[in-house]
């Protein structure tokens, strides 16, 4: 309790509260601008710890960072540039609401789940960091090929095309996660000779390109649809408690699976999103609503994305392994303050843990207002003519993209992306399925090779193993369920629901 | 009262442009850009900004830190390597340019650049699991002797990767075949550690920095570091020399560098500036806190270190089989 009262006293400490107001305004600002991710905000950020005290930099890491990430929904929503690859999960139906008229509604929801969603991972990072890290650490290269591949399976769940076809896109990304050398083997791949292909296809630009510049294509291609009747902005908050209510189990769920695929390194919020999004349309109630500006697979996904991130720093202050691109940055900043992840930072550093927590619910507690104030501003967009908001689109993709990596090529590489995405939709292939392709094919294949070397070939400790094990039965077995439903289908045996 | 107009502003404005060309004022004039081969947010990332930061307050001038990522490094180092040198565009290069142009990935070696100041070398270590059996680094490289090729796994980072060659250098100086320790290629140090932990690996060869989490955690023993004399921060931990006799100095090192071909003045300038960096107090501290190596050397120590460590690395990715030529 003595140890509680002194972490509330560090957090009260001036310099930390405007380090969370200051980071908490920059990381909205920064995740709203499209293609700049929460992971360069972060990154941004290092230089400025320098001169920070311990706990006003975590502070700024922390705030900033689940900022940028909430706020880089509103790009998503409001002109369908996805932030991150986990927002990508949902950017089509947040985006069908905004052209329903509804933006407010999944803007809200996006907030108030994620604001809910991080505080049950805060939760659980207080309650249960060691259980959790012994369940990461039974984790190894067999159990995440499998993951791995149950997280592309949510391809087919998540399409709302013929599952053919958005199978066919998810192996085109798999494809595109072949170009490089950042394989097992260290050998260029699909390189064509180019150095710039050597490091592979950013999911990034990837992602920038074909939501957000093929929407442009299809503006262009398409006469001005009729001017929605201007009217109030309505409240952003006022249908959320109705939400949560109607959509509670999903709710839970989503933070719950986010809890646990979070705390996986590697795997992180990117798949919690696929994932969850994927649960919720297989368990709705209505799952052909899915797609067309449905809340109830936001509600899930959105709870579960911000579940992950908090959950996701539980290997990095228990192990110092960084479950993501952030928490990576984030060690670093940890050892320069002194404050070195391992086992001893619960015990003998208790009370700057707890002031770790409290920043946290404090984090996800003034992402509300601020929050709201971000989405009124943002809104603003709507409402301006097409024609003077497709080139800005334009213009921002190749800014954000330049900005990965100072490389002209992302930019080249979005246009590319953007061509394609197009083509794509055109003819009815899910583009969401290209990138999870894209995202997963990595993981799926360095998992696959480790674990073979690792076993001389043998491809029974896949089996093996117990999580293993568990987790290859729900693979094959949501691979052959609809094998066995149409088998049944044609044995003359009743009609079983799809 | 003095008026302001618009003619007499353009004025002002002009002469403030020119009056850096009129002066022709020692380096640097202007600000200088400092490029960073890898990703922002990452260790060699995090050294360039501190030194940036106290480079500024020693000459002057800002040093903005450009991360221009991609390629492996091979885009970074290129855009160094392939600067106007006029000493307003430097840059951090890495050991992995020692390793690249052996792979036949880029014509661009250490020979292209002016080194001007190693700030940085983290040398290769030994970790096994806590309950590992083997309780010195001897008793592992006689298992490993005794053993038939192919048993023991390693990991620490990407096939052909910086500790994928401390190990066959390792293997090489023990008269072992380079792969006689399977190599389990791993997506950096940190999933190497959390395989190693998860008791999917026999040992790892990353940095003792980069092990140190774990190492702290109880969870894995560093069995020595392949370095010519032990760790600051990890006194502990024995060398290969005191323990087996063997000789490996090729570590991760970081070096402040520029195009070929100089000019003197800058050199002049910097390699001093670079020296105050590094004995200043935050640097220190700095590198301290996150366990980093402190190894300095000026412009012609870090050439010689470069030319030991690539022609170290592309033997030992001969004897691995990872060179092209």
């Amino acid at each position: 309790m003595n140890e509680l009262m002194e972490g509330v006293r560090l957090v009260a400490a001036p310099d930390v509260i405007i380090a969370i107001v200051a980071s908490a305004i920059y990381g909205l600002v920064v995740g709203s601008l499209p293609g700049l991710s929460a992971t360069m905000a972060t990154a941004l950020l290092v230089p400025v710890t320098f001169w920070l005290s311990p706990i006003a930099a975590i502070a700024t890491i922390i705030t900033a960072s689940a900022m940028a990430i909430f706020s880089g929904d509103i790009p998503g929503c409001l002109l369908r540039i996805p932030g991150t690859p986990a927002s990508a999960a949902y950017t089509d139906e947040a985006y069908a609401m905004t052209r329903k008229g509804q933006p407010e509604v999944a803007l809200g929801a996006g907030l108030w789940f994620s604001a809910i969603g991080g505080i049950v991972g805060t939760l659980s990072l207080v309650l249960m960091a060691p259980l959790l890290a012994e369940m990461a650490l039974s984790f190894s290269t067999f159990e995440y090929f499998w993951l791995a591949f149950l997280g592309l399976m949510c391809a087919t769940l998540v399409a709302r095309s013929s599952p053919i076809k958005a199978i066919a896109s998810m192996l085109l990304g798999l494809l595109i996660a072949c170009i490089g050398m950042e394989n097992p083997a260290g050998t260029p791949r699909f390189t064509f000779g180019l150095t710039d292909l050597l490091g592979g296809i950013e999911p990034i630009p990837a992602l920038v390109g074909v939501f957000a510049v093929s929407e442009v294509m299809r503006a262009m291609a398409t006469p001005e649809p009729p001017k929605m009747p201007h009217r109030k902005f309505g409240s952003i908050l006022a249908g959320q408690w109705k939400l949560t209510k109607k959509y509670q189990w999903p709710m839970w769920r989503g933070n719950i699976i986010g809890v646990i695929i979070g705390v996986l390194p590697g795997a992180g919020a990117d798949m919690a999103a696929w994932v969850s999004y994927a649960m919720s349309k297989k368990f709705s109630k209505e799952p052909e609503k899915f797609g067309t500006g449905h809340p109830e697979g936001l509600v899930e996904a959105g709870a579960s994305n911000n579940a992950s991130l908090a959950s996701g720093w539980v290997p990095s202050l228990l192990f110092g392994i960084p479950g993501d691109t952030i928490t990576a940055i984030a060690i670093g900043v940890l050892y320069m303050k002194g404050l070195n992840p391992g086992p001893t930072l619960f015990t003998e550093n208790a009370r700057s843990m707890y002031a770790l927590y409290l920043i946290f619910i404090i984090a996800n507690i003034i992402m509300i207002p601020l929050g709201i104030v971000m989405i009124r501003i943002a809104s603003k967009v709507l409402r301006a003519p097409r024609a003077s908001i497709m080139p800005v689109i334009l213009l921002l993709c190749a800014v954000g993209a330049f900005a990965t990596g100072n490389n002209l090529f992302s930019v080249l590489l979005v246009g590319v992306f953007g061509i394609l995405g197009f083509v794509m939709e055109r003819n009815g292939y899910p583009v969401a399925a290209l990138v999870l392709g894209i995202v997963m094919g990595t993981m799926v294949e360095q998992n696959f090779i480790t674990s073979l070397i690792k076993s001389d070939g043998d491809v029974m400790p896949f089996f093996e193993r117990p999580v293993s094990a568990v987790l290859a039965a729900m693979t094959i077995g949501a691979l052959l369920w609809p094998l066995g439903v149409w088998i049944w289908n044609r044995t003359g045996g009743r009609r079983l629901p799809a | 009262m003095v008026s302001i107009d618009r003619r007499g502003l353009l004025g002002a404005g002009a002469a403030l442009l020119a009056s850096p060309a009129l002066a022709q004022p020692r380096w640097p004039a202007r600000p200088v850009q400092m490029l960073c081969p890898w990703a922002a947010g990452g260790g060699t990332d995090a050294v360039l900004r501190i030194a940036a930061t106290l480079l500024e307050r020693e000459l002057g001038q800002p040093f903005n830190v450009v991360n221009r990522t991609g390629g492996s490094g091979v885009v970074g180092h290129t855009a160094i390597a392939q600067a106007s040198p006029d000493g307003y565009t430097l840059g951090i290069i890495t050991s992995e340019i020692c390793m690249l142009h052996w792979q036949g990935l880029t014509e661009v070696t250490y020979k292209n650049f002016t080194p001007l100041g190693q700030l940085n070398n983290d040398p290769p270590g030994i970790q096994v699991n806590a309950s590992s059996a083997y309780q010195n680094v001897q008793q592992l490289a006689d298992a490993i002797k005794a053993s038939p090729a192919g048993k023991f796994k390693a990991s620490g980072t990407g096939q052909g990767g910086i500790w994928h060659l401390a190990l066959a250098s390792w293997l090489g100086a023990m008269g072992l075949k380079a792969d006689h320790v399977r190599w389990v290629p791993s997506n950096g140090a940190a999933p190497a550690m959390q395989d190693l932990a998860a008791g999917g690996l026999d040992f790892t060869t990353c940095s003792v920095p980069e092990a140190r989490a774990m190492l702290d955690a109880g969870r894995a023993r560093s069995l020595a570091v392949m370095a010519p004399a032990r760790l600051s921060a990890f006194a502990n931990i024995p060398t290969l020399k005191e323990t087996m006799n063997i000789d490996i100095t090729a570590g991760a090192m970081r070096i402040i560098a520029g195009p070929a071909n100089l000019p003197a003045e800058v050199k002049a300038a910097i390699e001093p500036a670079l020296k105050k960096v590094f004995d200043s107090k935050e640097y220190q501290e700095f590198m301290n806190a996150r366990g980093f190596g402190l190894v300095y050397a000026d412009g012609a120590g870090a050439g010689q270190a470069l030319a030991a460590a690539d022609k170290a690395l592309g033997d030992a990715m001969k004897a691995a089989g990872l060179a092209k030529a």
